[in-house]
């Protein structure tokens, strides 16, 4: 479980470089990047790291893009979903040894099996393992409209060199809140 | 056939496909929402330069970032690359730049060189810290 009340403390004492919560459209991610950018310019970590943590941001940032508001939404809740399907959060944070990038957002209940098993799965692979799948999946997997064909997550877990932590909570039928955490090692 | 330049943005690459020198670069980052869109000019570019390319041809790519949207257009890229190679019609070289502490650029190289049966020509730049 992810313990956000432990990154409520460190936020207070200022170790958040970056939190956001709201709609997410395309103009608000390119501002969110460009002040990522010019945070992470002024941050005293090696290039390495910093494109690390570049990296990741604009792969989860477009995963909450494209998969949020997806149409396989029943509309049941209609009301409810139409206030908060585009919404989300995210957190860049730093920890004694690592950086830390959450997000959160709602997705289907009925989604939550599907994604549970693709992160576990990605999870199992060691690094070398985590590269043959990703070529494979690059090579031989349907590219999707989206555009990534289900090579976001694979990517992050190769970067991120950790596993994906996350949870899922049910807020209920229609509705789950998924929260993922990834951590990028400073050493 | 013309020359196909793109300057180059905050998500887009720069690109410079030219035809009378035989030489294909993308140079900068490459993290646009939507890729295939972008791509497109440039693989309609090499259809038609498939066609009529020079004897032989020198691909230089050298990216800062790229997301996994544009992953699979790059390997597009080097899809067709490889058809030109492989129908004898140029003599392809693949120049893969990365700045020596980005092992995950490396990295990203080193999965296109595993599926493209060209091989890669790994090129080191120099920190710019």
């Amino acid at each position: 479980m992810i313990d956000t009340h432990y990154f409520y403390k460190k936020m207070s004492k200022g170790n958040i470089l970056l939190s956001f919560k709201g709609n997410i459209e395309p103009k608000l991610l390119s501002s969110i990047l460009d002040i990522m950018e010019k945070k992470l310019t002024n941050i005293n970590e090696p290039s390495k790291i910093k494109k690390k943590i570049y990296n990741v941001l604009v792969e989860c940032l477009q995963n909450l893009y494209h998969h949020i508001g997806s149409t396989s939404v029943i509309d049941v809740n209609q009301e409810k979903l139409e206030e908060n399907e585009k919404s989300a959060i995210f957190m860049v944070g730093k920890d004694d040894d690592c950086y830390k990038i959450f997000t959160g957002n709602q997705i289907p209940t009925d989604d939550v099996e599907g994604l549970k098993l693709k992160i576990d799965k990605v999870n199992t692979l060691n690094k070398t393992d985590l590269k043959s799948y990703y070529q494979d999946i690059l090579n031989n997997g349907e590219m999707s409209l989206k555009g990534g064909g289900g090579l976001g997550l694979i990517d992050i877990a190769r970067k991120s060199g950790n596993k994906l932590n996350y949870s899922f909570q049910k807020l209920d039928d229609e509705i789950s809140f998924f929260t993922l955490e990834i951590k990028i090692s400073l050493n | 056939m013309e020359t196909l330049r793109i300057e180059g943005s905050s998500k887009t690459p720069d690109v410079n496909f030219d035809p009378e020198k035989g030489v294909v670069e993308i140079k900068g980052r490459s993290i646009p929402e939507n890729s295939i869109e972008f791509y497109k000019p440039l693989i309609d570019w090499l259809n038609e330069y498939s066609e009529k390319p020079q004897t032989s041809t020198e691909v230089n790519i050298q990216l800062e970032y790229f997301n996994t949207s544009s992953s699979k257009c790059i390997l597009d890229l080097f899809k067709k690359m490889e058809q030109i190679n492989e129908a004898d019609n140029s003599n392809i070289k693949i120049n893969w730049y990365y700045e020596s502490d980005d092992e995950d650029m490396l990295e990203a190289g080193e999965d296109y060189d595993a599926i493209i049966k060209i091989p890669f020509k790994m090129i080191e730049l120099e920190d710019e810290d």
